[in-house]
């Protein structure tokens, strides 16, 4: 047998041949063209299409862009500058952009509008990079107080005093924290108020008439431009969170009263448009407040803002709620804890870690959310184009440019955050997949 | 003497209503109430002494005097002199007609953008995610607004059409942009259309009876009965031999220019669309996430057991990837619609004439009645919300999974 077979073979080859390179059109760009965009006559024509499509944005937008008129002090100024040629005036936002970021904020104090901004930044990192030190959620609870002061000026004292106020509340909780929770929060949230309501302004004006430490007030009636849609936008969604989670463990309790007016409550904020709520803070909720009491356009929308986004954010925490195994309410019944404690200890920080997207979700719709404020003439950044640009003899009729602005404004803040949620998914996934 | 007998339990005592589990739910809820009570109770006193220092009273009865403004545009006529309430009426009436052209254009676009971003065309997905990503995180008033803009701004005057070298010219001879509005052609439904719409509408019946007999024979007979072929013939057949055998009794009104303005057609005004579009437009960027989604929520397994039963493509799609897709696509799909019913009160940004427009723009503003015209407003959108959310309820139980 071997035999026949030595004959037949009249070669064995010793060494393998080396590996050949594949075909060129198996390899490199042209593989991947024809795997993603030529594979078939239908792909090929999509492919054509989507290129037509973007020729024919480009060729208008990018012309626009690039012939933009930089320098200018009217509309027909930037229409002699650009001859015959399409382009943008972008004059316009150079010129009016004070207006369009700190509305009719005094010019002289744009500096302290600046150092709040920075400063967010600074109060918002330990919140949303774990890794740096937990020391920095002081200045993150500071912030608010600081900004306060730093936006509608006054004297130091008043955020000073409100904070001490704070101190007082912590203090009242603590008396009573180790016997319930509960009964300390409600006495901590009454010992704040007492204390705001009845000493804050005295003492801050005793205090100041020693010392002042006043920076320049500054009305809220001049605030506007970007600077409203921060304010409302970053005040509204962090007042929501508490409101939201109380309003969502309501929702899930098991006391029947408490229950029913907590799904009123959210069915209805979430059953009626933001705008009809925003006509509630303008015109009607005056009415609601103690005969002479005058309370600020800005705080009455703060207010119904608040209420908005604490329905949905509701919403989400009860997803997350419910998204947690019933295990786990029965390990904290188990040993022990009463309902407080299993919420605090056990199952809200894995119900907030679960609802972290949509909660983020609700957030940058609320920020795009805060341009509704325009419609009930407060001028935002929307108020501030329609309103003073847009009417104004120079710039009438450069809607393009200013919207365009606004827009890629927006755009810029709504991907950050939605690009961090993702990141912040990523961080936090713990289904191990 | 020893007897067996329940320990009585500690009587109850005040005491209890603080310390025992049993009874200081109860206490609590109590209080809550009582807290809740007085809040109200302070407002409506906080309201009513307002309302005296203003010689107010809250009254229903301007709803029933005349509006005086007139409204476009009108699915049911109006005149000013109408009331207030008949305004209302057509102001909802105009909000349902925005929000239900929103919905269907929204979808279109959401399912269409939805799969292409899924397609293995490499670059049509990526124009896709710009697209989401575009409309998606900048605020619908400002795509309202640019949008108006544009209509009141970039397109000609009606004028422009005049005159035998005009600058602008009409699409087709039936389509005008104008900066007033777009003009299409008008419907005119003459003798006999009755029985033209009739037929259409029978043969639509047929076409639903055809596929539930289809159904029954493969069920019951393994028989495959060719339905699309028959569905399309059926579609248009019986409906274009009508329509010519009875002398063409529906004609089309076209948009024609007579002096300085276009008369004829039916005309959109600039806020119309510039809320349809945008609502669309941005809707349509969170539909086709939700599409989607609820598409990658099929595991690929299905598709590969389906395969290996031996289904066709097409077949794998309609029998097995899709009936699971839309239970995960739906209930989303509906919170949008209801998302963009409510966006469309953003119509007081342009001046359309919705019920944000009329009751809560115009009549609030003539007769001063905030707090009812508000208050009005709200009961319309929770009427709406709450029947959206109750067709939502009754999808999700029938298609929820049925399980032990």
């Amino acid at each position: 047998m071997s035999d026949t077979h030595a004959q037949s073979v009249a070669y064995v080859r010793e060494t393998a041949i080396p590996p050949a390179p594949p075909p060129a059109n198996e390899t490199g760009v042209i593989k991947w063209l024809r795997e993603n965009m030529f594979g078939s006559v239908a792909n090929a024509i999509m492919t054509i299409l989507a290129l037509w499509a973007i020729y024919a944005v480009l060729s208008v937008v990018l012309p626009w862009v690039v012939n933009g008129v930089w320098d200018a002090d009217s509309i027909r100024d930037c229409r002699e500058k650009l001859g015959d040629q399409v382009g943008a005036c972008f004059a316009v936002v150079k010129e009016r952009w004070p207006q369009l970021v700190f509305g009719n904020y005094p010019s002289e104090h744009y500096g302290r509008a600046i150092i709040a901004f920075v400063l967010l930044f600074v109060a918002l990192a330990p919140i949303l990079f774990f890794e740096l030190p937990r020391k920095m959620l002081w200045f993150t609870g500071l912030y608010p107080f600081l900004a306060y002061w730093l936006i509608w000026g006054g004297t130091l004292w008043t955020p000073v005093v409100a904070l001490m106020g704070v101190v007082f509340a912590f203090f009242a909780y603590r008396l009573i924290a180790n016997r319930s929770f509960f009964g300390a929060l409600i006495v901590g949230l009454v010992a704040l108020l007492v204390f705001w309501l009845l000493f804050v302004a005295p003492l801050s004006n005793l205090f100041a008439a020693i010392v002042p430490l006043r920076l320049e007030t500054v009305q809220s009636r001049e605030i506007g431009g970007f600077m409203i849609n921060f304010i409302l936008g970053t005040t509204c969604i962090s007042l929501s969170l508490p409101l939201g989670i109380a309003l969502a463990l309501g929702r899930r309790s098991n006391l029947p009263i408490i229950k029913t007016i907590c799904v009123l409550f959210i069915e209805f904020i979430r059953g009626v448009p933001l705008i009809t709520l925003l006509f509630v803070a303008s015109v009607m909720l005056a009415y609601f407040l103690p005969p002479g009491a005058n309370f600020d356009l800005i705080i009455r929308v703060i207010i119904m803002i608040t209420l908005f986004a604490s329905a949905y954010i509701a919403e989400a925490i009860r997803g997350g709620l419910a998204a947690l195994p019933s295990g786990q309410y029965e390990a904290g019944d188990s040993l022990g804890l009463d309902y407080w404690q299993q919420m605090r200890l056990i199952i809200l920080p894995q119900a907030l870690k679960i609802s972290i997207p949509s909660i983020v979700n609700i957030a940058i719709g609320l920020f795009k959310d805060t341009t509704l404020v325009s419609i009930i003439s407060m001028f935002d950044v929307l108020g501030m184009i329609g309103g003073p640009i847009l009417s104004s003899t120079e710039w009438f009729g450069v809607y393009w440019e200013l919207y365009a602005f606004a827009g890629v404004m927006f755009f810029v803040f709504c991907y950050g955050i939605s690009q961090y949620s993702q990141y912040l998914e990523r961080k936090l996934a713990t289904d191990h997949r | 003497m020893t007897s067996i007998s329940d320990v009585p339990g500690p009587k109850f005592h005040l005491g209890m209503l603080l310390n025992d589990k049993r009874y200081r739910g109860y206490t609590f809820q109590f209080f809550a109430l009582l807290a809740l009570v007085a809040l109200f109770s302070w407002l409506i006193s906080n309201a009513v002494a307002n309302l005296a220092t203003l010689g107010k009273d809250i009254s229903y009865e301007f709803l029933f005097e005349p509006a005086g403004y007139d409204i476009s545009p009108q699915l049911i006529p109006f005149e000013s002199t109408d009331t207030h309430l008949r305004a209302a009426f057509v102001g909802v009436l105009n909000t349902l007609l925005v929000a239900f052209l929103g919905c269907v254009t929204a979808t279109i676009i959401g399912v269409v953008v939805g799969v292409l971003r899924l397609s293995s065309n490499w670059l049509v997905s990526k124009l896709m995610a710009v697209y989401v990503e575009i409309f998606r995180n900048i605020p619908v008033l400002i795509w309202i607004l640019i949008i108006f803009n544009v209509m009141a701004n970039a397109l000609p005057q009606p004028r422009a059409f005049r005159g035998e070298d005009a600058q602008a010219s009409m699409l087709l001879d039936a389509f005008a942009f104008t900066n007033r509005g777009v003009y299409i052609p008008r419907p005119v439904w003459l003798d006999g259309s009755a029985v033209v719409v009739t037929v259409f509408l029978l043969s639509l019946a047929a076409i639903w009876g055809l596929k539930k007999y289809a159904i029954k024979q493969l069920y019951s007979k393994g028989r495959e009965v060719p339905v699309l072929p028959i569905s399309i013939g059926l579609f248009f057949v019986p409906t274009l031999l009508a329509y010519f055998l009875l002398g063409q009794p529906v004609k089309l009104e076209l948009p024609g220019i007579t002096g300085f303005n276009f008369s004829g057609g039916i005309r959109i005004t600039g806020p119309m669309i510039a809320l349809w579009l945008a609502l669309a437009l941005y809707t349509g960027a969170f539909i086709a996430e939700n599409v989607r989604a609820g598409i990658l929520a099929i595991s690929k397994g299905q598709a590969e057991a389906a395969a290996s039963l031996g289904l066709r493509p097409r077949r794998i799609m309609s029998l097995v990837i899709l009936p699971q897709a839309l239970r995960v696509i739906i209930p989303p799909l509906i919170s949008q619609y209801l998302n963009l019913t409510k966006n469309s009160s953003l119509a007081a940004a342009v001046g359309y004439m919705d019920i944000t427009g009329t009751l809560g723009g115009i009549t609030l503003n003539q007769t001063g009645r905030s707090f009812e015209a508000v208050l009005l407003l709200m009961v319309f959108y929770l009427l709406i919300s709450l029947s959206i959310a109750l067709v939502m309820n009754i999808y999700n139980n029938s298609v929820k999974l049925k399980e032990r």
